[in-house]
């Protein structure tokens, strides 16, 4: 009898201890991202090595750019301080094996969205922060206007492994010319190049030939041709597998737009938990139970926007004030001409 | 044919005439091409361009050949004879040697000293037509230390001070502790350097601010980098060369299987494997940095090449240690440790030494995969916007301070080498 | 008797096994679903434990060497090899469990499929037609080819200024023997990539644009772009072909006559000038007659903008490829002239001695004499610098030249993300190429070795 309910007791013990260990392992599979970024106390942000207006740190180590400003929010919303972020430069090659295998938790630097990337990789693209197109950069003094004016036997530098390769590939196939692809690793090589006259024209997204422009030795002489030759959709990426860490980056990113939309800035959000838009209250964190759907508290949105700003300011300063591209063309709200349009937050 | 003609064979009959003419000719072959180098003249100019070149080359050796008397009594026209003088073919060589030094010294000298600058702080100062060492100037705390903050430099400093002392202990040692000196560098050196570089660059102890190795760059990442992986190395190529001369046939198919693998592939590929491929190896929550993954890349890729030298130590044994090892009823570890090893490690210094002085050479592919080590500062400073065009000074300063490090190590193996041979 | 059968059986199984599981996979995955993540790993090690046992059993069958294996028993001798086995096979078992583990949570495939999507770029210089429509495999194959024409390149070129420099450095002559041990002293110093780097960036960077450049050799240009060569365009090239092979016989045949001539009669023929003569008149009877020609297509200056010009028409060399071949040579040079001194100078002094007792002429001493010999030191490390060299040329990865690496390891691996197939498959290629030429000199050195009595 006493054997029995020893044997009941261990029973139920084990199944007890099993029970915890699955809903453990199941609860920590919820969200291990945002559990294990608490716990260190800052968000792990894998941006570019230095592209202007993007992500550049100054001599003394401030990274500054719209994709810094990604990261920023994303801080800013799950540990309360926007400053709580360690920034890894990585090249092409390294950026997609970092977010997979964990040493990053976002990667934003500015990358293309693209089918296969997303579906074929481990990765989740989770927003669109720069609408751009691919175009090609050549001397002033060519005399080239336009894309249409490239012979056969012209030389293009790019990155390898980016979809400018591929792109261009395509762009020089469907006109029939034969061109000669020198394709370097890193971007400073690529510049230097097309510098020296290595390469009669370089070629990536119009935004990096804008930025990169700034670190030539003579940024007058050259000019970006008018084509587009391809849909750049740039943004952030996160691992698969973890949606509510997912859910957070996405909707930080929404935030700025939206606040912008609603005309929502650092200086007067505070002001703004008194107004009589129902959407704008939701946003600034004054009703509603939102930040709950990821586990964190109300005033993620709120703090997103003093700190950080709304979509528009962090274009402005890094973007259009430095003289990169004062245009922000498509990168505008839908409610005036462009198209960025993000899902309501409700 | 030069003998045909009788008049301008050189002899000792002869000797004062013939002498005189062929130095003649000597000096103006030479003072020509000088005078065309330096100061632009060209004393033969009235010949047409395409002879004048080849003239004073005429000149020379027609002047070599005058001179080339067995034995003329006269010391310094004998040894020239001698040592650049034995034959036609010879004195050709010579002479354009001889040209070659004058035309391409002057213009590299002038480019790096006469016309050079070095004072000053922002590319302006750089007006000359030579080499900007300016440049060099204000970026050299970079290129020696990397992105490490400035104020911490002393931390590097003292770091590697130490462990060379640390490192020189052996040559103070007494009698006593000679026994105990291979335990030392195997055993206890290896960790009391890790844990000053620990404690020390890294920090985060002791009030010391912590750096993350992100930070670290340009020659002392060098240095880290192939000290770590030499002190990793050595012990594990020790047991790998035991293994490979092992009659077990498991353990030795095993030490050859990896030896040959690791010799096979190129490094990069394996710092490739390093940055790539270790992530998808580990266990998820399991993050390791990046430069300890490079470091452990490269010890496990120089094991295999320290093997082969250490094993090269144990095949040059007389076989007479091992039986007479045996034959006093010594097992395996006992003979290896007292009687084998402490003879075939001297042996085999200079070859370690070789394979630093290659680890040395290797270290800079770090670069390609994103730790910033001297080669990673040269590209970062070549394309700031501030001092572009400067790329080849700054490669001529990487390629001096290598070259000097490692002329100096291959000297120095040089040197323990031809002891070595002599003591046996 | 009884051990040796047991050990064969055990063979046979291990060997049924790998076959299986290569051709049709884990033929057990349906019983051990469940357990898939931790069985799946150890299952695939069936093989090496098969084999294992068959060892044992093997050795057990043989003499008793227990005297050899220090006189000890069979625990001292088997343990050391099952712990060394078992550690091996436990960390491949950890490598893979949390590779399975990772790429599952990541949703990424492990499989070679890859190789025959479409790689959608292009390639700057292939030997072989390469389109951005073929598949990846063959972009493998391309790259490959462009990896071994800098290794031939790299080993021809190496080797002619190594030899020339190793006997320079033995020269007699004070100023030949200086010059060439200070060269072998400041190439072998410096690093090989700040050497690739130096040419690349800051010497091939500095010369002039296609429309400033002045001809070498009057039909030949050196510009940033390139090195723009006239190409060849033979008509009836496999005629040509003929006469130079038919010259070669011919020479070998007066080469065969000259030997035997020497050896009865005494009589010396110069063999190096009837072979001269032999090539250059057999391809000239080939061009006169045989209807074998050859027209030069010249490079042309032509015109893309206002101010990019490039040469169109003749061959185009890519800068990349001089600055690799050039830096591989020079420092590969030096090692090789350090080969062949110590293989020169590892003859006996007493050989030169004797051939110079006999009449012969330094040149002579040296070709009939010395060569052959040293030849037996020289070649194994030189073999061995050959390998480095390719191997070394793995380092255009930092410059933009596409090979193996660059193309495969670098931009496939990039656009696929599958990091394990494609630098396995890299390490492996290279691993081939080394382990075939060791292969190759082993035998050349059993073939040339000194058979003592």
């Amino acid at each position: 009898m006493f054997n029995l309910i020893k044997r009941f007791t261990s029973f139920v013990a084990m199944i007890a201890v099993l029970f915890a260990f699955t809903t453990e392992t199941m609860a920590a599979k919820k969200s291990k991202t945002l559990k294990n970024t608490q716990k260190k106390g800052f968000v792990r942000c894998g941006v570019s090595q230095g592209l202007p207006g993007f992500s550049n740190a100054d001599a003394s180590g401030n990274w500054t750019g719209i994709d810094v400003d990604v990261c920023r929010a994303v801080a800013a919303a799950v540990l309360g301080d926007a400053n709580k972020v360690k920034f890894t430069p990585l090249s092409a090659k390294e950026r997609f094996t970092a977010l997979t295998s964990g040493e990053i938790d976002i990667l934003s630097r500015n990358t293309t969205w693209t089918l296969s990337r997303d579906a074929d990789i481990g990765l989740t693209f989770v927003g669109v922060n720069f609408y751009d197109g691919q175009g090609f950069m050549v001397r002033k003094s060519s005399g080239i206007t336009s894309t249409s004016q490239f012979k056969d036997g012209i030389s293009a530098c790019t990155n390898i492994g980016t979809t400018t390769e591929l792109n261009m590939r395509d762009f020089f196939n469907s006109r029939g010319i034969s061109y000669e692809p020198v394709a370097f690793e890193k971007a400073d090589e690529v510049v230097a190049a097309y510098d020296a006259g290595r390469c009669d024209t370089y070629t990536t997204d119009k935004s990096g030939l804008a930025a990169q422009r700034t670190k030539m030795s003579n940024p007058d002489e050259h000019i970006v041709l008018p084509e587009t030759v391809s849909k750049e959709p740039l943004g952030p990426v996160v691992r698969q597998g973890d949606s509510v860490w997912e859910d957070i980056v996405r909707w930080s990113l929404n935030t700025m737009i939206e606040a912008e939309e609603y005309g929502i800035t650092s200086a007067n959000a505070d002001s703004m938990k008194t107004s009589d838009n129902p959407a704008i209250k939701r946003l600034v964190g004054a009703e509603g139970e939102l930040g709950a759907a990821f586990g964190l508290d109300n005033d993620w949105s709120l703090r997103i926007i003093k700190q950080v700003g709304n979509y528009g300011e962090s274009y402005k300063r890094n973007i259009a004030d430095t003289g990169i591209l004062p245009d922000r063309g498509p990168n505008e709200l839908w409610t005036k001409g462009g198209i960025l349009y993000v899902p309501p937050a409700r | 044919m030069m003998n045909k003609f009788t008049f301008l064979n050189p002899d000792r009959s002869n000797i004062s005439s013939v002498l005189i003419t062929g130095i003649f000719f000597i000096t103006i072959g030479i003072l020509d091409v000088l005078l065309n180098t330096f100061f632009k003249l060209n004393i033969i100019s009235f010949l047409p361009s395409k002879i004048s070149f080849i003239t004073p080359f005429i000149l020379g050796i027609i002047g070599f050949n005058l001179i080339r008397i067995e034995y003329t009594g006269i010391k310094f026209i004998d040894v020239i004879n001698k040592h650049i003088n034995p034959s036609n073919f010879n004195a050709a060589l010579t002479l354009i040697i001889i040209f070659l030094i004058i035309k391409a010294i002057p213009p590299s000298l002038s480019w790096m000293i006469l016309d050079a600058n070095i004072s000053g702080d922002t590319k302006e100062a750089c007006t000359g037509t030579g080499a900007c060492w300016t440049y060099i100037k204000v970026w050299f705390k970079r290129f020696m230390y990397g992105m490490y903050p400035n104020e911490q430099h002393w931390r590097i400093n003292t770091a590697f001070l130490l462990v060379i002392a640390l490192g020189t202990f052996g040559l103070f040692a007494t009698e006593k502790m000679k026994k105990f000196l291979a335990l030392y560098y195997v055993l206890i050196y290896p960790i009391l350097a890790f844990m000053i570089i620990y404690y020390l660059i890294s920090g985060g102890y002791f009030g010391l601010e912590w750096i993350e190795t992100g930070a670290w760059g340009g020659l002392s990442l060098t240095f880290i980098v192939s000290f770590f992986c030499l002190i990793f190395c050595f012990p594990l190529g020790m047991i790998l060369a035991l293994g490979r001369r092992s009659s077990l046939p498991a353990v030795r198919y095993v030490s050859i299987g990896y030896i040959e693998f690791w010799r096979g592939v190129p490094l990069i590929t394996v710092l490739f494997m390093s940055s790539v491929m270790f992530p998808m190896f580990l266990p998820e929550d399991f993050f390791m940095d990046k430069l300890v993954r490079v470091i452990i890349a490269i010890t496990l890729f120089e094991g295999a090449y320290c093997a082969e030298v250490i094993r090269g130590g144990l095949q040059s044994l007389p076989r007479g240690q091992y039986d007479a090892a045996k034959s006093l009823g010594m097992g395996y570890w006992k003979m290896h440790i007292f009687v084998i090893l402490p003879q075939a490690l001297k042996l085999v210094i200079p070859g370690i030494c070789n394979t630093f002085l290659a680890l040395v050479k290797d270290t800079p592919l770090i670069f390609v995969v994103g730790l910033a080590e001297i080669a990673g500062m040269l590209a970062l400073a070549k394309t700031n916007p501030k001092w572009l065009g400067f790329a080849m000074e700054g490669y001529i300063f990487a390629a001096i301070i290598f070259w000097i490090i490692c002329y100096a190590m291959s000297k120095y193996s040089y040197n323990l080498e031809a002891k070595y041979k002599t003591e046996r | 008797m009884k051990f040796r059968i047991l050990s064969y059986l055990f063979f046979f199984i291990g060997c049924l096994d790998l076959l299986v599981k290569i051709l049709y996979g884990n033929i057990f995955s349906d019983f051990t679903e469940d357990y898939y993540e931790i069985a799946n790993p150890i299952l695939v090690f069936t093989p090496v434990l098969f084999f294992s046992i068959g060892g044992v059993f093997l050795k057990e069958s043989k003499v008793n060497m227990s005297i050899e294996n220090f006189g000890t028993s069979r625990l001292k001798y088997y343990s050391p090899q099952f712990i060394c086995l078992a550690v091996v096979v436990l960390i491949f078992l950890f490598f893979t469990f949390n590779a399975q583990i990772n790429m599952e949570n990541r949703g990424i495939d492990f499989g070679f499929s890859f190789l025959n999507q479409e790689a959608s770029f292009d390639m700057q210089f292939s030997l072989m037609d390469y389109d951005g429509q073929d598949p990846y495999w063959w972009a493998y194959v391309v790259a490959l080819l462009n990896t071994l024409l800098v290794a031939v390149l790299g080993i021809i070129f190496c080797t002619i200024i190594g030899v020339i420099i190793g006997i320079a450095r033995l020269s007699p002559n004070f100023l030949i023997r200086n010059s060439a041990a200070w060269y072998v002293e400041f190439f072998r110093n410096i690093p090989l990539l700040l050497q690739i780097f130096f040419w690349y960036y800051a010497a091939l960077r500095a010369l002039p644009l296609p429309q400033d450049a002045t001809p070498l050799f009057g039909v030949t240009y050196l510009t940033i772009k390139g090195y723009y060569m006239p190409a060849f365009i033979w008509n009836n090239l496999n005629i040509f072909i003929y006469s130079l092979m038919a010259a070669l016989i011919a020479i070998i045949f007066v080469r065969y006559y000259a030997i035997k001539l020497r050896d009865t009669e005494g009589k010396q023929l110069p063999v190096f000038y009837i072979s001269i003569i032999l090539l250059i008149f057999l391809p000239l009877l080939a061009f006169l007659f045989g209807g074998v020609s050859l027209i030069f297509e010249l490079p042309v200056l032509k015109q893309l903008s206002a101010t990019s010009f490039i040469y169109d028409g003749g061959i185009a060399v890519p800068p990349e490829l001089i600055a690799l071949t050039l830096a591989l040579s020079l420092y590969t040079a030096t090692f090789v002239a350090e080969c062949v001194r110590a293989g020169i100078q590892g003859i006996s002094k007493g050989q030169k001695e004797a051939a110079a007792s006999l009449g012969l002429t330094p040149n002579q001493v040296l070709k009939l004499v010395i060569m052959p010999q040293a030849l037996r030191i020289i070649i194994p490390p030189t073999t061995n610098q050959y390998l480095n060299l390719t191997k070394n040329s793995s380092l255009a990865a930092a410059i933009a030249y596409p090979d193996l690496v660059l193309v495969f390891a670098g931009t496939a691996l990039m656009q696929t993300g599958r990091a394990i197939e494609i630098v396995s498959i890299t390490m492996l290629t290279y691993l081939s190429i080394s382990l075939a030429i060791a292969a190759l000199m082993n035998w050349y050195n059993k073939m040339i070795e000194i058979k003592e009595k």
